[in-house]
């Protein structure tokens, strides 16, 4: 008993002893902000999985606090945890980030950010990648959450996309539409889809998996079924992403993706989402947080410019030719 | 229905076939409820493909696939004969182990093989055709793993091994060590998992680190399956039961796919597939289709081997 006492008493001592080096030793680096001290922000990132869209959103996401004057290893402590797929695992990270109260924290994608907002009602979630925040109960509404959830969301502009797929692939009626079906934001994506098809003269097929095992053998379905197929931005087909363009490839059916980085991994083409950017647009929004900004009050915020996408490889590879104007007006081409 | 559909449906379920006989070895066989194999199967994908991104060779590639998955078979024998663990623990518990070891092994969760160089590769150049190389290919390895398979259960060890599932009383009356052929048929039946998990992670063109969820199933289901078709009179007819059933499961799934059913209603299919080939045999019974004695000894087969489902 004695013991214990005086172990604690020696960890009190310590504790203030750290505390008062803290105050003392940060003369040299004050912040800019009038004379308060330089305070470190905490940051957990919750991710479900290593996923290349994700990933790059997570890169423009610190890139932005960078600019804003938050480097790590200075003012900045990164905890990121990714989950490898595994939802207790995303349950055990939300829990342990809620209980080491973080200053801040970015969910990258909508399980991520379901997994945290049920761990904690006060501190700040930055979210992206998360394509529906309304319907998966994140926030109130986009223009007002009224949580304390804020950030971008990756709707895709489908409209857009199935107009790029008509422009490249002119012959196309059917298109099929490979997704999982327990994703809640790929049931939003393939729901618009079926909406915009109609006025395009385009019928949708669906494919639907409920893994990476089911995605090679539901592309070959679709074979003499469609003219092309559409890849929303679904993380269960990305990651099988491989196999779906083995089988297109083989067959020649053009395959158009919802987002940029499916498109390098080899699909035809795409206009919507750079992750880097909304990454970037997030981290931006995190800084008026850490400014005093409540996220109650900041409306959800989509991707302010679209870019386009073409990848002349697999152009090749799928036998489309690519339109000069289409060629002018593409951000990036992937040779 | 196009013709790639059903070739497809051939090709994995030719692929699949390996990891269906692994399956029948730790279950039927050795009569042990051997649950290593989700994990397996994705180990041997996992070596596949960072075994392949490193440049070695597809081939080469395959056989140490085969080598690790046995390695984790005898894990899980070991579990059980050494430290007593119950079997469909031992199973468990290796397979949860697996999944780390297998992110270690990738990596990542995810590795595409995209424009890489695999045994499909080479396999299409096989057939002047060309969309049948890979199913070529997949009858050639099936078998080649079906003769193999055949000759060492024709062996003392093979007989030994399989007295062991049937009787394991009287295998240690005799004075043979039931341990070391528990030991034995696991590692012979994850290795054949795994060597299929390369094939499948190699045919699809990624090795996902989710990709083993639900193979066990996949693997009863297609040996029910088969059972009910080809029979299991004698031995040969037993492991071809396997390979048959589990082409029928993936072109029944082909099939559903091909009428647009959701996946989601799949598992509930296959549960319903499985019910009615179990039903099959006692429902010709009670039609009396077969003669009396054959009926009996049908019966009471069929209730022998289906007890420990």
């Amino acid at each position: 008993m004695k013991k214990r006492f005086s172990l604690v008493v020696f960890l009190v001592l310590l504790l203030s002893l750290t505390l008062a080096g803290c105050g003392s030793g940060g003369d040299d680096n004050r912040a800019s902000e009038q004379g308060s001290e330089e305070k470190v922000v905490r940051l957990g990132i919750i991710q479900i999985r290593e996923h290349p869209a994700l990933d790059a959103a997570r890169r423009g996401f610190l890139e932005a606090m960078k600019a804003g004057g938050y480097e790590e290893g200075r003012n900045l402590e990164v905890d990121f945890q990714n989950a490898q797929g595994d939802q207790s695992t995303l349950q055990n990270i939300a829990r342990k980030f809620a209980q080491d109260k973080k200053d801040l924290i970015l969910a990258i994608a909508t399980d991520s950010a379901m997994a945290m907002a049920n761990e904690t009602q006060d501190i700040p979630i930055l979210i992206t990648a998360v394509t529906d925040p309304v319907a998966a109960k994140l926030v109130k509404s986009l223009d007002k959450p009224g949580t304390n959830v804020t950030g971008t969301t990756d709707m895709n502009p489908i409209k857009e996309q199935l107009e790029l797929l008509k422009q490249l692939v002119p012959a196309a009626e059917r298109v099929g539409v490979i997704y999982n079906s327990s994703e809640v934001n790929s049931q939003v994506q393939v729901a618009i889809a079926k909406e915009e098809a109609g006025a395009l003269g385009l019928t949708i097929v669906e494919a639907p998996v409920t893994s990476t095992t089911e995605v090679v053998q539901a592309t070959q379905s679709l074979v003499g079924r469609v003219e092309a197929i559409y890849v929303p931005t679904d993380n269960t087909v990305v990651s099988a992403i491989s196999g779906v363009l083995q089988v297109a490839e083989e067959h020649k059916i053009p395959v158009l993706a919802g987002e940029s980085n499916t498109v390098e991994a080899g699909a035809l083409a795409t206009i919507g989402i750079d992750y880097y950017k909304l990454g970037q647009q997030t981290g931006e929004m995190a800084l008026r947080v850490l400014k005093g900004e409540k996220p109650q009050d900041m409306p959800i915020e989509r991707q302010r410019d679209l870019s386009i996408v073409v990848n002349a490889k697999a152009a090749e590879a799928f036998g489309v030719t690519i339109p000069e104007d289409l060629k002018a007006k593409a951000d990036k081409i992937i040779e | 229905m196009s013709l790639s559909v059903w070739l497809g449906a051939l090709e994995q379920g030719l692929l699949w076939g390996a990891m269906v006989l692994g399956v029948y070895i730790t279950f039927r066989v050795l009569n042990y409820p051997d649950l290593t194999i989700d994990g397996t199967f994705t180990l041997g994908a996992a070596v596949a493909a960072r075994m392949i991104l490193a440049g070695y060779d597809p081939g080469v590639v395959l056989v140490m696939a085969l080598l690790g998955g046995a390695a984790a078979g005898l894990v899980t024998g070991l579990l059980h004969t050494q430290l007593k663990v119950a079997p469909l623990l031992s199973g468990i518990l290796t397979m949860i182990g697996l999944y780390s070891i297998n992110l270690r092994i990738m990596g990542q969760a995810n590795l595409s093989l995209l424009r890489e160089d695999t045994i499909f590769t080479w396999a299409k150049g096989l057939t002047a055709v060309e969309p049948f190389g890979p199913a070529l290919l997949g009858l050639l390895l099936i078998l080649l793993v079906l003769v193999l398979l055949y000759l060492f259960l024709q062996t003392e060890l093979g007989m030994a091994l399989r007295a062991t599932g049937d009787n394991e009383q009287m295998v240690k009356s005799l004075g043979t060590n039931t341990g070391t052929m528990k030991l034995v048929g696991l590692a012979i039946g994850n290795g054949l998992v795994a060597f299929s998990g390369a094939l499948v992670g190699q045919y699809q063109g990624f090795a996902d680190v989710g990709m083993g969820i639900g193979m066990i199933v996949a693997g009863l289901a297609s040996i029910i399956i088969g059972e009910a078709l080809v029979g299991t009179a004698t031995l040969m007819r037993a492991m071809l039961a396997a390979v048959v059933g589990s082409i029928i499961y993936r072109a029944v799934i082909s099939l559903v796919l091909q009428l647009g059913l959701p996946p989601t209603d799949l598992k509930l299919l296959t549960s319903l597939i499985v019910v009615v080939a179990l039903a099959l045999p006692l429902a010709r019974e009670r039609l009396g289709l077969r003669s009396q004695r054959l009926r009996s000894e049908q019966g009471a087969r069929v209730e022998e081997r289906y007890q420990d489902f």
